[in-house]
């Protein structure tokens, strides 16, 4: 290589870094769903703070915290984590206490809130920053709109062999829950007794349990016109391509998901930590986060409703929110005797 | 200090750096996942062993030992299959093709190759639809009355794994078959053997170095392989690869994954040994 190529080479090294890490004074590591890794995003916090956000995306909050507990402290500054989870990661000594005062969170819809899950002896953890629901995503092109009103429909026979089923066992045992009659709240290793037949009689009518593309493949492909477990998380970003793709929540009730932000324990950076999460509960990081590219969901900030679109407002079904909270349950929050006992049978759905 | 002895002194000098590569790669890696292996979890907790207990589990528990069954039977169709369809275009490539376009005939052969795994198997799946190019044809051209489900099926994981392995095996098989003179033909022929026998009974044997070899690759990558049944099994049974991701992703229960995968290594070093003796590498 002669000197002017060796030249050329370093120049073009140099100055690929410095548009990257070494541009920005400071980096800030999250650990997060996919939502949070949209550029659009994360673009004005870093050129507001002049501050790298390195993430790393997670899926399930037993991966997350196993990801915590082999890093060193300091290593992380923040993470998402389900609502309904921080309170145990809190305990365990994973999350630090958020600065009191520091975070408003008088904007928050009531509802998911959770300000109970987040708050542990007195100190704030966690906040919600987004919500949605796992309930039934379809195809009313191809189903009968009525037929979706009841989860029994599911089991009828009717739509057999063009089901799929969304591959997380949380929410979609809680639905077959919500099926039998069992509340969220009452699904524990007893209750899962009575679901393992409805269970397996859903898997038998189902072609797939597949994960987020997988289902939104099959439901947009035709493959599918049922999803359990779906909801506008997953039909939001599909809706432009093919607006037969619908969701509803059954009168049966559906899951409400939500996703908190937190602070990591043993950050270094405390400050910036909270800057970040002020940032994504701001109107502006709402309405971002709310149509994020990897999926769409329910700010759980109401004045993120001044900076969405009309538009992006009917696809998440902004005005219908009042109705739709009031029908649908909290994720079920088991033990970890009943989390083991869950995860056994949802293997042996997939195994069986 | 004798000749023997200095060359000796070289030898071990450089194959050193490769024996402490592997050292620290992976016979340590595998003693810790041997370990972990031996250990179990309570709670959120990782309980050291030694107890045997994993094992003891993973034979007993049907939803376990299922997998490995799943990936065995998976494994030895895409295999055969590979091997089936591989051996004929590699013959037709080095024998049949003229020989100033055979580098276009492995050129077309591996483009496949050019594209990402993820992706190729994602455009199978779009193939294999419902409403993909070959149920489109096929109902089309009133062959089929309806659509025939193979997505989400083991038959559509087979076929993308198929697709992969018989270029693999195309390479391996071709460059043994360009090595062979052709004076082991002639001198069959000139005893009195057919074209299909001089195939069967001097060719085939001579290219089983290549044909192992590539079976072995195909053998041990199959086996290993987590996207492939991922995409287009549909979680309509489970490999052994994507019980590991599930106790890895989902669950934490790293004695079982390491478990698993100590299962999983124990099948590939059998496949080895029950392949060595044609495992030529230089032939190939």
């Amino acid at each position: 290589m002669t000197f002017r190529m060796q030249t050329l080479g370093l120049a073009a090294f140099g100055g690929l870094l410095s548009t990257t890490a070494l541009q920005a004074a400071e980096n800030l590591n999250a650990l997060i769903w996919c939502d949070h890794a949209d550029a659009a995003l994360l673009e004005p916090f870093e050129k507001a703070h002049d501050v790298r956000v390195n993430v790393k995306e997670y899926e399930g909050t037993a991966a997350g915290l196993t990801i915590l507990e082999q890093s060193r402290p300091g290593d992380w500054d923040v993470m998402v984590i389900d609502g309904v989870d921080v309170a145990r990661a809190a305990e365990a000594g994973f999350l630090a206490p958020l600065p009191e005062g520091a975070i408003d969170t008088s904007g928050t819809f009531r509802e998911v809130a959770l300000a109970d899950a987040m708050t542990v002896d007195g100190k704030l953890y966690g906040v919600t920053e987004k919500y949605g629901y796992n309930t039934i995503a379809y195809n009313k092109a191809a189903v009968d709109p009525e037929d979706m009103k009841s989860l029994k429909s599911l089991w009828s026979g009717k739509y057999d062999g063009k089901i799929a089923i969304y591959d997380y066992y949380m929410p979609v045992l809680g639905i077959v829950g919500l099926a039998e009659g069992v509340d969220t709240a009452d699904l524990d290793a007893a209750a899962l007794d009575a679901l393992r037949d409805p269970l397996m009689k859903l898997r038998a009518a189902s072609r797939q349990v597949s994960d987020v593309v997988g289902s939104q493949t099959a439901l947009a492909t035709g493959e599918v016109d049922v999803l359990v477990g779906g909801g506008e998380w997953l039909t939001a970003v599909l809706n432009a391509e093919n607006p037969d793709l619908d969701w509803t929540i059954p009168e049966e009730g559906g899951l409400v998901w939500t996703q908190s932000i937190a602070m990591v324990e043993g950050t270094e950076k405390p400050d910036l930590a909270v800057e970040f999460i002020k940032y994504i509960l701001s109107p502006e990081g709402q309405a971002r986060l709310a149509t994020s590219s990897c999926y769409w969901g329910m700010p759980a900030n109401k004045a993120a409703g001044e900076v969405l679109t009309d538009d992006q407002k009917s696809v998440l079904r902004w005005d219908e929110q009042e109705g739709y909270l009031a029908r649908a349950q909290l994720y079920p929050v088991p033990d970890a005797e009943t989390d083991t006992a869950m995860q056994d049978l949802w293997t042996d759905m997939l195994q069986n | 200090m004798s000749i023997e002895r200095t060359e000796k002194r070289l030898g071990a000098g450089l194959a050193a750096p490769a024996l402490l590569w592997t050292g620290a790669f992976f016979v340590l890696p595998f003693a810790a996942m041997v370990w972990m292996s031996l250990g179990h979890l309570e709670g959120r907790t990782v309980v050291p062993g030694p107890d045997l207990g994993t094992y003891a589990r993973i034979f007993t528990d049907p939803s376990l030992y299922k997998g490995i069954r799943v990936s065995l039977e998976i494994t030895a169709t895409v295999t055969v299959l590979s091997v089936l369809l591989a051996w004929p275009l590699a013959w037709i490539i080095a024998t049949r093709v003229p020989a100033r376009w055979r580098r276009l005939a492995l050129l077309l052969a591996v483009l496949p190759f050019w594209t990402s795994y993820v992706v190729r198997s994602y455009s199978w799946a779009l193939v294999l639809g419902e409403k993909g190019v070959i149920m489109n044809a096929l109902t089309g051209l009133g062959i089929l009355a309806e659509p025939v489900q193979i997505l989400a099926t083991r038959a559509a994981t087979v076929i993308g794994f198929t697709h992969f392995f018989v270029m693999l095996l195309t390479l391996t098989i071709y460059s043994n078959l360009v090595q062979l003179s052709p004076n082991y033909a002639r001198a069959a022929e000139d005893l009195g053997a057919s074209r299909w026998q001089v195939i069967r009974l001097v060719i085939l044997p001579l290219t089983l170095p290549g044909v192992m070899t590539g079976a072995f690759l195909t053998f041990v990558l199959c086996i290993g392989d987590y996207i492939t049944p991922q995409i287009l099994g549909g979680n309509n049974e489970l490999s052994l690869p994507q019980l590991i991701m599930l106790q890895l992703g989902r669950r934490g229960d790293y004695p079982l994954a390491s478990g698993l995968s100590v299962v999983l290594m124990v099948m590939v070093t059998l496949a080895y040994a029950a392949c060595a003796r044609w495992l030529k590498m230089e032939r190939v």
